[in-house]
């Protein structure tokens, strides 16, 4: 038995305080990329009680995935986006959720991204990050955004950590380990800094823009 | 003098796009900001450099 969402909302409050949980319900974020980054993100913000995601991935689940994306071996060959949903229901039954199954370009990226009051990056390539980051920044000024750089391999987790890069920009990640030259992407590490990501993102709603 | 990703540099009078191409940086792996503002990648070749800039040059790497 699912609780009513007067329960749901009175729990979240007592966990983070009347005036913090409603910063967090009425916020919206957009997760670009649904992988090792973008499908932890997802579900932290989601347990934290953020009023919407928007989640973005043309992908879909594959079986190498699984080491480190937050999917289900039931569901590999379903969209990440699908899938992700489903697995976001089950935690946060009342989080309204968007789906663009959709590979993000410079041509569609400012309808795509639009509305939303953070935008976290948690794109593989590197090139892709760059351009969701040159074009986000370009285009959506008043927007907050979360990037991610550095984080294969099984380096110490303590260099991962957070930069703010501009007022609205914000760096996680060690900035070097790349899945070229190290063994690749390892779970704690990724989850290490998609960690950093969303706390970011729930600092940004809270108020708290220093790192 | 340049600052540039914190240590100073003899740069100042090159555009962004002349910089860069003295660099090891790949340009289509990069954000670029200048005194904390993004130089839109169109404006690379267009942005000249000043004394006392600061240049935060951010290269993406794989992983996610």
């Amino acid at each position: 038995m699912i609780p009513s969402q007067k329960e749901w909302q009175e729990a979240l409050i007592q966990r983070h305080g009347p005036d913090l949980q409603e910063r967090f319900s009425a916020a919206s974020a957009a997760i670009c990329g649904l992988g090792g980054l973008g499908s932890n993100i997802a579900i932290a913000l989601a347990r934290a009680g953020i009023g919407r995601l928007r989640l973005l991935d043309f992908d879909r689940v594959d079986i190498t995935n699984l080491h480190r994306q937050q999917y289900k071996a039931h569901q590999i060959g379903q969209y990440k986006t699908e899938a992700l949903a489903e697995n976001l229901r089950e935690m946060a039954p009342y989080l309204s959720i968007e789906l663009v199954t959709e590979r993000i370009t410079e041509d569609n990226l400012s309808a795509l991204l639009d509305g939303v009051d953070v935008v976290c990056e948690a794109f593989d390539d590197p090139e892709a990050k760059a351009m969701l980051v040159n074009g986000v920044l370009e285009q959506f000024p008043s927007v907050y955004l979360v990037a991610a750089s550095g984080m294969a391999g099984m380096g110490t987790p303590n260099t991962i950590r957070t930069r703010k890069i501009t007022k609205r920009f914000y760096l996680c990640g060690d900035g070097t380990s790349d899945t070229a030259n190290t063994i690749g992407l390892v779970a704690p590490r990724v989850m290490v800094c998609a960690a950093h990501q969303a706390h970011t993102v729930l600092r940004i709603l809270a108020g708290e823009f220093d790192v | 003098m340049v600052k540039v990703n914190g240590t100073e540099r003899d740069i100042a009078g090159k555009t962004i796009l002349e910089f860069l191409a003295a660099t090891e940086y790949d340009p289509k792996r990069i954000a670029v900001e200048r005194n904390q503002d993004i130089v839109f990648k169109s404006q690379y070749g267009d942005t000249v450099l000043e004394d006392g800039d600061t240049l935060e040059i951010v290269s993406f790497v794989g992983g996610g």
